[in-house]
């Protein structure tokens, strides 16, 4: 009896498991077969006006850009903090349980916040809003990365560097972040593939345009966005470009995904 | 040099807790009218955007929401609410539009429960499958695969669910494919993958020796997970779900494509209605005034409710062990 219901079990998990493979293949699979069939060189050359998607993918990739550029410094000493400066101390495992909260907030509450405070002042969307939304997004990612990171970096490098007498922002920058590179700049890979995908934040931060512009101050192009404003279309051809551009988009997360898996491991 | 560079670090530090202070009082302030106005019986009134006509008010409002009926529970679609939206403050005043939470927030956690209802055994199963049955040429590429999965933008299981799983589903159930089942089974699929990679993490702690000894006594399979791997790992598991269940409340994307988007009280599972994100998403560039403030306090609402139970299952079942 134990035995039959051992086999009937374990029959079960492994029914669970095909199920949820079943699905996340399907998903896989529509995708590939629908967006495949519309990527052309011709979406990669025009704006979506023409029904391109050039302006889109430059959009996405500059308000992520710009999201690194802000999100990253502010992360990394602040993991470097909790690392290397607070001792463990009450307030930086308040703060370290803090961020990992944050990573999990909703993030179109993010966008909310930063309506408020970039673009209700302002009076209409702007890239600059996304691109702060992405940031705020981005930065607990960062902060648990490097803190991670910095935390695999061995006493003795540290106690070396301290022996002969170099500062310890020094010895930090010069000895810990040099140890801790690879591990550090793969987090931030993934952090990457992680926002570069976002919609929600940007909705109503940096809205969406149809043409191709590198002005943040005003309506910013982004792939996603676009995505959601097309696939909703009545017109067959603008769907079948939304499902070119999620392909495109699917593709490039999963491929920077893959990429960040294959350095962790190249350095084990 | 060395001072400057630890202060700053701890400034950086600091802004992790002043951004999400910052969050929560910028959505009050935000949100104060509409507070102000309808207090905490927002959270129980099914109407939104519906105009209340005082005795003396003149018919400012009446032709832009023609369709509303006076006070009764209504049926809102996006056209009457972007009607009420463009109204300005001074008529909103004069004609008393009401604004109630009822119904975004019961969208949002009944999608969550039929998420979690669908969620749980498929990914628990994926995870005794990954940390116990497979062996490890399976477990490795399968498991890889899972958390490639994770990394999926969740529009990506929007647009899956409006074109392909809806039509699906509403062959099986009737109705239209776009509803409240739907939604909460994309969401369902969405976090499946999260919450099997974290499980199936959590069941690896398990020292071996636990296991060794168990099956020397005999015991099966299914009997060391249930009586050695689940109460070891208890913590993590529970843990993990509540942080999907987190992660499912906020999602807007795989949400919004398939809800319907439309102010319904949801009677059947077949029926659409709204979650809270998705209202948001669908009608804050459009709105101001009092909407925009009401627009909100569904935000504060959601942001509160979240971190809740985001911070319940980090700070109770996965606490840093550091």
């Amino acid at each position: 009896m134990r035995l039959i219901i051992n086999k009937i079990i374990l029959f079960l998990s492994t029914l669970a498991a095909v199920l949820g493979l079943i699905f996340l293949f399907w998903i896989l699979i529509t995708l590939t077969i629908k967006g495949i069939k519309s990527v052309n060189l011709y979406i990669f050359t025009h704006d979506l006006v023409e029904n391109g998607l050039r302006n889109l993918l430059i959009g996405q990739f500059v308000l992520s850009l710009i999201a690194i550029v802000i999100g990253v410094p502010i992360g990394m000493v602040a993991g470097i903090y909790l690392q290397e400066y607070s001792f463990n101390n009450k307030f930086a495992l308040f703060i370290r349980n803090l961020s990992d909260v944050m990573m999990s907030a909703p993030s179109i509450v993010i966008g909310t916040f930063v309506y408020a405070i970039l673009v209700n002042p302002i009076g209409h969307m702007n890239g600059w809003a996304g691109a702060v939304a992405l940031a705020i997004l981005m930065l607990p990612i960062v902060v648990r990365t490097t803190d991670d990171m910095l935390g695999l970096v061995p006493k003795e490098l540290r106690e070396a560097g301290v022996a002969i007498g170099a500062p310890k922002y020094r010895v930090i920058f010069d000895i810990i972040i040099k140890a801790a590179k690879v591990g550090i700049m793969t987090g931030l890979l993934l952090a990457f593939a992680r926002i570069i995908g976002e919609t929600a934040p940007l909705l109503f931060t940096s809205g969406n345009s149809q043409y191709f512009t590198l002005n943040l101050n005003h309506e910013f192009p982004s792939l996603t966005v676009a995505i959601y404003n097309l696939a909703t279309m009545p017109d067959k051809h603008l769907v079948d470009i939304a499902w070119a551009g999620a392909f495109i988009l699917t593709f490039f997360v999963l491929v920077i995904n893959l990429l960040g898996r294959y350095i962790i491991k190249d350095k084990k | 040099m060395e001072k400057i560079f630890k202060s700053l670090s701890q400034l950086s530090a600091t802004t992790i807790l002043l951004i999400l202070s910052a969050i929560f009082v910028v959505l009050y302030i935000q949100a104060k009218p509409a507070i102000k106005k309808y207090g905490i019986h927002f959270l129980v009134d099914p109407r939104w955007g519906v105009t209340v006509q005082k005795n003396n008010t003149p018919n400012v409002a009446k032709n832009s929401v023609a369709n509303s009926d006076v006070g009764g529970i209504q049926v809102e679609d996006d056209d009457v609410l972007a009607a009420i939206g463009a109204l300005s403050p001074s008529q909103e005043k004069k004609s008393n539009v009401v604004y109630g939470g009822l119904i975004p927030i019961v969208g949002t956690i009944l999608s969550t429960i039929i998420a979690m209802i669908f969620a749980v055994p498929i990914a628990m199963g994926i995870s005794i499958f990954l940390a116990e049955i497979a062996p490890p040429f399976l477990s490795k590429p399968v498991g890889i695969a899972i958390e490639l999965l994770a990394a999926i933008p969740s529009i990506i299981y929007g647009m899956w669910g409006l074109f392909y799983f809806g039509p699906f589903i509403a062959k099986i159930f009737g109705g239209s494919s776009v509803n409240l089942l739907v939604a909460g089974l994309v969401l369902g699929v969405m976090i499946i993958p999260f919450m099997a990679s974290l499980t199936r993490d959590s069941m690896k702690t398990t020292p071996n020796i636990l296991k060794e000894s168990a099956y020397a006594m005999g015991a099966t399979k299914f009997e060391v997970i249930k009586d050695v791997i689940f109460p070891y790992a208890k913590k993590g598991i529970v843990g993990s779900m509540i942080l999907a269940l987190g992660r499912a409340l906020g999602e807007t994307m795989a949400v919004a494509f398939v809800i319907g988007g439309v102010f319904n009280f949801p009677h059947k599972l077949t029926d659409p209605t709204v979650s809270i994100p998705v209202v948001l998403a669908n009608n804050f560039a459009e709105s101001s005034g009092l909407s925009l403030a009401a627009l909100f306090y569904l935000a504060l609402i959601l942001f509160v409710i979240s971190f809740i139970v985001i911070s319940f299952a980090k700070f109770y079942f996965l606490r840093d062990k550091k």
